[in-house]
This record gives C-alpha cells, structure tokens and sequence, in this order.
C-alpha cells in the first residue's frame, strides 16, 4: 500500500481510463494516495480492466431523503423471492427511531472483508458489477461474514438459511429504480467511481444515532 | 384463502393463553376483515348481553385487525376495534404504520384479545412464538420512551433467542400511553410516536386490560396471491396516480390548518363557536420553513408521503417533536384552542401524542373545558388555579396532563367531551351538552357541515354508526358516493384513501379479487358485507349501554351548535337546516332498512341472514 508501484500503476490506471470524472478529481487523488492506492488495490484484487471499472455501478445512498416507504425492501424481495417479503430482501430499512428511517445494503468495501471472511469460499465478487455474490450451495449460514462486515449488513434468509447480500441486481438495481420512480432520490445508481465504499457500512445503532441527531438535537439520545 | 395469511390469534389475559382461531371461509368472503370482519366476530360472541358489557371491563373484546389490502395495496394501516368505551357501540378505528404488515408476515391476519392481565403486560409476537412479558419498564413511560425501550428490548431477545442471523429489524409495535393506562376515555392506540387509533377510546380499552403493547415481528413472506403479476400492475398504477399529485405528496393534509379555517370556513375555532379564520401565521408555508425538519414520511409501500416530521429545535418548546401535524390536529390544537402558530401546535401535538391521547377527542375536550371558563361556568377554583383562556397553550398543557393522570378536575374531562358534560352539567345545575361538540359521544372530527364547503354533508355526522368520526361520515343515498358502506370498505379491506384518490370506482374490488381470486364487485360489496356491517354496527350503538344508551329520535343529529349561525367569515349567517336534517334522516332510515325509530327492521335482517341481531334487536323494540 501507497508504494511507489501502486503509485505507478494508479495513474496508469487513470491515464488508461480517460474518463472525464476521474481526471477532475486528480489533484484530490495525489492528496490521498493512501487512501486511493488502497482502493486500486482492492480494484485489481478483483482483476478489473479499465472498460469492466468503467462500467461498474454503486448505489449512492442520501439517508435524509428516505421516507420509510419501504418500497425498496417491497422491490428487492419482488425480484429475488417473487414475494413481498421484507424479512428476506437485500435492503432493509430500519427505524430504530422514529422519522430516522434509512435503507441498510451492502456498499461493496474496496477489499471485501465478507469475501475474506468466508471459510467456506461461498462469496465472490462479480467482476461486472462489483457485487458480493453468494454462493447458495456452499454457504452454511455459519454468520462470518456478518461479523466481517462493518455495518453488520448481511442477514440470513428466514427459510433457506443462507446469507443475504445484495447483488446491484446485476447492474439494474431495482430499490434504487422505485427510490427515483418516486422521486425521494434516497438510492441512485451512479458510477462506481473511487469513493470510499467501506465508510458507508456502519451498522444500524450507529446510523440510526447519526440521523436522529441530525433531525432532532440532543433529544435524540432518549430516543436511542 | 388466497390474501390471507389464514389465522387468527386469540390471547386470553385473565389466563395468559394462547390459541389460534379460524373463522368460517363464508365470513372471509363477506366481511374481508379490519372494521367488518370484527363486527361480526364481536357481535356473534357479545351481541346477547352487548347492553351489560362494560368496554372497560375484562369481557370486552379488543382487536388488532388487518385486512386482504395490508402489505400489498399502497399504505400500511391497522384496524383497531372492540366494544367503544366513547359511543358504546364499535367504532372502527385505523391507524398507519408497519404492524399489520408484521402480522401478516408472522402468520396472522388479527390478533383477539380478552380477559384482563392481573398485571401491567405487553405481548410479543415472533412469528408463532407469542408470549406475554411484563410491561414493568415500559407502564408509566410516555410514547416515545415506550417505542424506543421497546425497540430495545425486543431486539435485544430476539438476538439472544435467534443468534447468528444478522442485525434484527425493529418490530412493529402499538402501544398505548399515560392516558391510555388510566383508561381515560379520549386515549389512542398509538404507533411510530404519532400515528394514532384515536376515534373509539381504545388506548382505554387497552389500559383496561393492563395491556401496554403489542409488539411483532414476522419473518414470513405476506400471503400468497391469486394474480401476482396483476395485483404489482395495479399497486403501479396506484403509485403513478400518487406520484402525479405532486401538491398532495408535498403537503398531505398540512396545508389544512389554514384552508379550511380561511376557505371552506368549517374549522373548530374556540370550540366551534366559529369556522373561520384566515390567520397567515398559520399557512403551510410556516409549518414548512418554521417546524418540518422531514419533508416526506411514509407508512408500508406509501408513494404520498402525505406525513412530515416536526420538530422544535430553538426557543420555549425546544425538543417538541410530532408529525405535520395533520389537518386534524392542527385543527383541534390549533385554532380549536385559540393558537396560530405552528410552534404552539406542534408543542401541544406533541405532548397530547406522548400522553397517548387522541388528538382530536382530547383537542376537544380542551376546547370544551375552555368554552366553560370563558362563560364562567368552570372557574379557576375549579381548575386549581388554572386560568383556561383561548391561545394560551401554556395552560392547556397543564390541563391536558392532569387529563392525562386523571387530577383534580381532569379526572372528570378524562370521561371524554360528552360524558364530562353530563357530569359537569350535573355538578353545575346546568345543561352543558351544547358545549360538547359530539355525535354519539365521539367529538366530531374537523370538517364542520355549517358552510356546505366541506366535503362533510347534512346527515353525514348525525346518521353515521361510528358518530362523530369524520372517516365514516354517510350521506344520501344509501348507494351513493357519500355512502358509509365504502369507508366500511376501506377500513375491511384495511386500505390507506390517501394513496387511493386517483383511482376509477372498480379499482378496489378488481384489486381485492386480484389478491383472493373471488369475484366481488361494487354492488357485491353494498348488498353485502357493506350493508351487513352497517347494520350490525347500527344495532351494536343502539343497544349501547351500560352507562349511555342513544335515542336515535334524539340522537340521530347534529350537534345543537352546528344550528346557530355562523358568526363570522365568507359564510357567515350559515347553520345547518333542521328542518332538511330531519327529513333527510327519515329518508336514510327508511334507505337503510331501519323503522321509524331508526332500528333496522327484522325483515331486513332477515334478508340479510343476520337473525342473530334481529333477536337481540327485540329488546329494543319491545
């Protein structure tokens, strides 16, 4: 990490991609080539050439605009159970507080500590779209990869028992699709680009605690 | 049956037992369920002996109803209901939030509790695990502190009791609060802080039974569906029309509070002695820029968001924190009482929602108790010092607590406007029932009839079976669009009308039979299980009882207040017709298959297969 050759190879890496987004943020990138030599890192881990990075997906998440509709849980469980069922989608929103609703889904951290942690090789990252994809046969259910995860984000299905990761749906994500339909622009889909996915996995206490604040003062601590 | 998750819980308190419960496949089709499923329930067990049945007593029923609607149309809302402590009849009472969909997802489509616990309880529900657990940390607590201790430890045994599987989601929860511990009669059931079953006084009924929540989560998919691909075609379509009423979506019923004072001119203001105002501190534009720190806030699958958050965060009434609030309470809270200002109304909805009041009972009886000081018929001796003059909201804080814990003089206004004015009237010598704005013992909601404005009709208060409820307000003719059968419908199905306002006539029973797979069409529904309800609901008020009982001759009307003229605003000189009134309420009666005193007639009972009621009805009639 933020060795010479990573350096090299970031730049490369940049130069190779000649996206107008990314050249825009080149003065921000040379002030945290740590950070950003950590994140190629984790792109070449995934074997990335520049057109697969280029197209790669993130759903950015704006908490304060989440209404608590829940239509994203109605949409994700729709498209991979053919059920409403909130217990069994890949996103879901908590309201641990009042009013502080937020969706909670995977933000595909640069290095994938889910995908390390599992004993059983049953997680992987599809190198389309950037997604931890799970492996039904080989997961056991066994709950590393939640104790991974940062944010606690995986859950496990109530009935096959197998972990619960959200896929960007293959790179047409359908929460995000009704978020916009209903125009809370609380999930979109943008480009994968070079933030820091990992900052967004926190776990819902800690969310929770950071919007309540946010909306109601220091009244919110009796409320957590 | 295809829509249904195919159980019901039945909880016994006074024994802590548990059983499930399934009903007759011909009452699903009939009465679907919410409001009309519970009519029939309560009235096949209780109509024999309705007159004796105390509603706070332990033989009183209390149900948490959902409907084939729940989860999958638009709008998350719950059914509350059972034997109303206000009218003595049953009124059906909604309230939004996620807990019908939990419900549904644990396996149950309503939950019938009985009996009461010896002591304070609540009752947890995981899937089919159901237990009752001490309500020792939460009795006493206000309404927010009841949903985040809650929140707290329900999670906290569901990561103990099923390890390994990931962060738990809250539960879904309704509680009750002070007020309702105290079964002080204007109580809701209450859920997310601010949404409210205030119409029925079933945050007593509650209380009453020592039940301080009920709390579920379910890990099941909803019920399977007879046409899935069309019932998601449909809910499309729904939120299109939703999304298209952009004004609605960005306001909801915000915009109330200065509307219908300043244009339809039918807003309580000081108690109903007015309809009109035109205060601009009280527009929507102040509520917006001054209090709503959340723009958009919506129940289970809602595209109107027609709910905002509120929250005080500067100056006397820091930290008061409520929804818009809505037309209702702005309203009730609001010019009812003399105030204009949003931060005013916000502290007092606040503070009326963490006493687990009703805003609109307990707005009203405020407003009652202040007409009597105002004409020196309360005093400040009779308020312990309390100076109760319009506007100043500081006071009728102080009064809505001692409501709230039954103190001094609250403890007779905690029996609701009509009963507090029998009770007043009697200790003063005087007559005080046209100060209280009621229909049945319900104060009546925030759509007033003098100015013609409103969509609130004539007979819509005075012929209704659930009173004063503004929900259930009926009209002529009988199959009309101002009709009681179709709210009757809604509050079955259970659905949200706030997501509903785009939608052709059919659309409702085409989604129903998307979701069962039966045939039911609008005329199904009205010579039905709507006109069914309607008349069990009708024998259930009559036969009333124990401590009020109704004269529909007398009864079956206005409030004395809505025949005096306006005093003030574009419609000033207005009243209601008594004449017309009278009229028109024969005309309903005789639309409804009742006589002429009102009580459905045996041959319409008959020919409804309602036989049972029509036994019970003869203690009327004779």
């Amino acid at each position: 990490m933020g060795s010479f050759a990573n350096l090299i190879s970031m730049f490369w890496h940049i130069a190779g991609l000649q996206d107008i987004v990314c050249f825009s943020k080149l003065s921000r990138l040379i002030g945290t080539v740590l950070e950003t030599s950590f994140q190629k890192e984790g792109a070449r881990k995934l074997g990335w050439n520049s057109e697969q990075e280029n197209n790669a997906i993130w759903i950015s998440r704006e908490f304060s605009k989440c209404s608590g509709c829940r239509k994203c849980e109605i949409a994700c469980s729709l498209q991979k159970e053919n059920k409403i069922w909130p217990e069994a989608s890949r996103v879901r929103v908590f309201m641990l507080v009042p009013g502080a609703e937020f969706p909670h889904l995977c933000t595909q951290c640069e290095d994938y500590p889910c995908v390390e942690a599992c004993p059983f090789n049953a997680l992987g990252v599809n190198k389309d779209t950037s997604a931890v994809v799970v492996d039904a046969e080989k997961c056991t259910g066994c709950g590393k990869c939640i104790d991974a995860c940062p944010g606690k984000v995986p859950h496990i299905h109530p009935q096959t028992k197998k972990v619960l990761i959200c896929d960007l749906c293959g790179g047409d994500p359908k929460c995000a699709k009704v978020c916009q339909e209903g125009g809370w622009n609380c999930l979109k889909v943008v480009k994968r680009g070079d933030h820091e996915f990992k900052l967004y996995s926190r776990t819902p206490e800690e969310t929770s605690r950071n919007l309540a604040t946010k909306m109601y003062g220091e009244k919110a601590e009796e409320f957590m | 049956m295809l829509g249904y998750a195919g159980k019901f819980l039945e909880v016994d308190l006074s024994n802590s037992s548990f059983k499930n419960t399934t009903f007759p496949k011909e009452w699903l089709m009939d009465y679907m369920g919410g409001r009309a499923l519970a009519a029939k329930i309560l009235s096949e067990r209780l109509i024999h002996k309705w007159e004796k049945v105390d509603p706070l007593g332990p033989e009183n029923l209390l149900f948490f109803m959902t409907g084939p609607f729940q989860g999958y149309f638009p709008g998350g809302r719950t059914c509350v209901t059972g034997k109303s402590p206000q009218s003595n009849g049953m009124v059906g009472s909604t309230v939004g939030g996620e807990f019908a969909v939990e419900l549904r997802c644990a396996g149950y489509d309503g939950i019938i509790v009985s009996g009461k616990a010896e002591k304070p309880v609540y009752l947890f529900i995981k899937d089919s695990d159901v237990e009752l657990r001490d309500a020792i940390s939460v009795w006493g607590k206000d309404c927010k502190q009841t949903e985040a201790l809650l929140n707290r430890e329900c999670r906290k045994l569901l990561a103990e009791r099923y390890p390994r599987v990931g962060v738990w989601k809250q539960p879904a929860k309704l509680y009750i609060g002070p007020a309702g511990e105290r079964s002080v009669r204007p109580s809701a059931v209450i859920a997310k802080w601010t949404h409210a079953a205030g119409y029925g006084g079933y945050g007593a009924v509650m209380g009453s039974k020592n039940l301080k929540a009920v709390a579920v989560k379910g890990t099941g998919p909803l019920p399977e569906v007879a046409d899935l691909e069309k019932v998601r075609r449909m809910i499309d379509d729904v939120c299109k029309g939703c999304y298209s009423n952009v004004m609605w979506r960005r306001y909801g019923t915000g915009g109330g509070g200065y509307s219908f004072g300043a244009d339809t001119s039918s807003e309580p203001v000081r108690n109903w002695q007015e309809e009109w105002h035109n205060q601009r501190s009280y527009g929507v534009d102040q509520f917006e820029n001054k209090v709503w720190v959340k723009p958009a806030w919506s129940d289970f699958g809602c595209p109107t968001n027609c709910l905002k958050i509120s929250c005080i965060r500067a100056g006397k009434y820091k930290g008061a924190i409520s929804d818009n609030p809505d037309y209702e309470l702005q309203a009730f809270l609001g010019p009812n009482l003399g105030l204009f200002t949003p931060e005013e109304n916000v502290y007092l909805s606040s503070l009326i929602e963490d006493l687990g009041m009703c805003g609109i009972q307990g707005g009203s009886v405020l407003g009652f108790a202040a007409e009597l000081f105002q004409r020196g018929v309360l005093t400040k001796k009779d308020l312990a010092g309390l100076e109760l003059k319009w506007g100043d909201v500081d006071a009728f804080a102080v009064l809505a607590k001692r409501i709230a814990y039954r103190e001094g003089i609250g403890d007779v206004l905690a029996e609701g406007t009509h009963r507090a004015a029998i009770k007043l009237g009697k200790m003063k010598g005087k007559n005080l029932l046209p100060y209280a704005i009621t229909g049945k013992g319900i104060s009546i909601g925030a759509h007033g009839i003098r100015s013609g404005r409103d969509f609130s009709r004539e007979i819509g208060y005075a012929c209704s079976v659930q009173g004063g409820d503004h929900t259930s307000m009926t009209d002529l003719p009988i199959d009309g669009w101002g009709s009681e059968i179709w709210t009757i419908f809604n509050d079955s199905a259970v659905m949200c009308i706030f997501t509903s306002f785009s939608l052709k006539p059919n659309f409702r029973y085409e989604f129903y039979n998307a979701l069962t797979g039966q045939t039911l069409t609008r005329k199904g529904w009205l010579q039905g299980g709507g006109i069914k309800t309607l008349e069990i609901q009708r024998a259930l008020l009559l036969l009333g009882g124990p401590d009020l009982t109704w004269n529909p001759n007398a009864d079956d009307d206005n409030p004395e207040r809505f025949y005096e003229p306006l005093p003030t605003g574009p419609c000033k000189g207005q009243a209601a017709d008594r004449a017309s009134v009278q009229e028109k309420v024969k005309q309903y009666y005789s639309q409804a298959g009742w006589d002429q005193n009102g009580i459905p007639t045996s041959e319409t009972l008959t020919k409804l297969k309602l036989e049972y009621v029509d036994e019970s009805l003869k203690r009327l009639r004779s």
